[in-house]
């Protein structure tokens, strides 16, 4: 091999051999503790809501990074991988979505940083209906059931 | 569902449309009350009757609420303190029949607001998103057709409030979420999911085809989807 070709392929090498030790450190960063695929949900294994029963208690979650199996979301594909510190969950990653945006989008652990905001603004206008919240139970917010069951 | 109930049929054939309405969310209201001791899903959760004996519309609810659980991956989950408790589902699945009710009679042309939770059809309706910190304000104005919109949030918390020594809560809070999907049955499940997820609720709208977003969080910054402001147009 002529000595062009040489260097080439060692700048190649170069690059793939950082832009997977990127990779890997991203990936390290994403997660406390150690990976942790878990067993598909079934049907069988659905939670079952149990009368009477405490399923909404400050529980502790072994730590770990769960992933779920794709589920059908109504309009398409839906995968979530769930970090686990400290007992709590400590992140949430998209892994699939449906896809009708035109570009395609990497979601992390922060809000999304190229989705619009603006800092709220009251608004005079007239209109035929106000939209606002009642009262919401904050045990909602407690909610990962599916994931969690394969985290006891 | 104690909650005011507002019905605007522009096209009515016949004013009785009204009071069959309101009859059928008075229905709803006593079978899936969690506040009535004598609702259905109370004496349900005090164990004195078996999901095999509860009525048919109860058994539907809570078939779907399994649903539901399963492609929200759990953030919408019917349960409050221990308890089962459908409320975020119940009543988007009570505006949906009861629009049924209406185009069944042969309007067209009409609104359903129970509640913040509104269904539309036949034209476009201009409908203000209450600032959360102050509910005398609105804070945006979209105009939507054929649609439905649900709000959920937490109107008890001001703007302060969270706690310092629980990183978890002080990260994912937000004051509310605004979802618009084709019907308000979608919109109520996915923004008590997204409401129950926090910050990242947004995403999930962002990322689930149909649906569109408005997200307001404790410090008063609105986060919307990429398709959002097609609402705020009036065509």
């Amino acid at each position: 091999m002529n000595n062009q070709k040489k260097y080439i392929l060692s700048g190649l090498v170069l690059v793939s051999f950082v832009g997977y030790a990127f990779f890997i450190r991203h990936q390290e960063n994403e997660a406390d503790e150690s990976r942790v695929i878990a067993p598909k949900i079934s049907a069988t294994n659905l939670p079952t809501m149990m009368r009477g029963n405490n399923m909404m208690s400050n529980k502790q979650y072994k730590n770990g990074v769960y992933i779920s199996s794709v589920t059908d979301a109504i309009y398409g594909p839906l995968q979530i991988e769930v970090t686990i510190s400290d007992g709590k969950i400590s992140g949430v990653k998209f892994l699939k979505y449906p896809n009708d945006r035109d570009r395609s989008i990497q979601i992390n652990t922060q809000a999304m940083p190229y989705l619009k905001q603006e800092a709220i603004a009251a608004q005079i206008a007239k209109v035929d209906i106000v939209s606002g919240a009642t009262q919401t139970s904050l045990a909602f917010r407690e909610a990962m059931t599916s994931v969690l069951l394969q985290a006891k | 569902m104690g909650m005011p109930i507002e019905i605007t049929i522009e096209d009515y054939k016949n004013t009785k449309i009204f009071n069959e309405v309101f009859n059928f969310f008075k229905y709803v209201d006593q079978k899936f009350s969690t506040y009535k001791t004598s609702s259905e899903v109370s004496i349900f959760n005090q164990g004195k009757i078996k999901l095999k004996d509860t009525s048919d519309d109860f058994k539907k609810i809570y078939k779907l609420c399994q649903k539901s659980i399963k492609y929200t991956f759990g953030f919408f989950n019917p349960s409050n303190k221990g308890y089962y408790d459908p409320s975020g589902l119940v009543k988007g699945w009570a505006i949906n029949e009861a629009s049924n009710i209406i185009k069944k009679s042969g309007s067209k042309i009409y609104y359903i607001n129970a509640g913040g939770d509104v269904q539309t059809s036949g034209k476009l309706w201009k409908i203000g998103i209450k600032n959360p910190f102050k509910q005398t304000e609105n804070i945006k104005i979209i105009n939507i057709k054929d649609s439905g919109l649900a709000t959920s949030g937490n109107y008890e918390r001001g703007m302060h409030i969270y706690n310092p020594q629980n990183n978890f809560k002080k990260a994912d809070d937000i004051a509310s979420i605004t979802v618009i999907a084709k019907d308000v049955y979608l919109a109520d499940i996915y923004s008590t999911a997204a409401f129950a997820i926090g910050l990242k609720g947004i995403n999930l709208i962002e990322m689930t085809k149909g649906l569109e977003g408005y997200q307001i969080d404790k410090s008063g910054i609105a986060t919307e989807t990429s398709g959002f402001s097609k609402y705020l147009c009036l065509n």
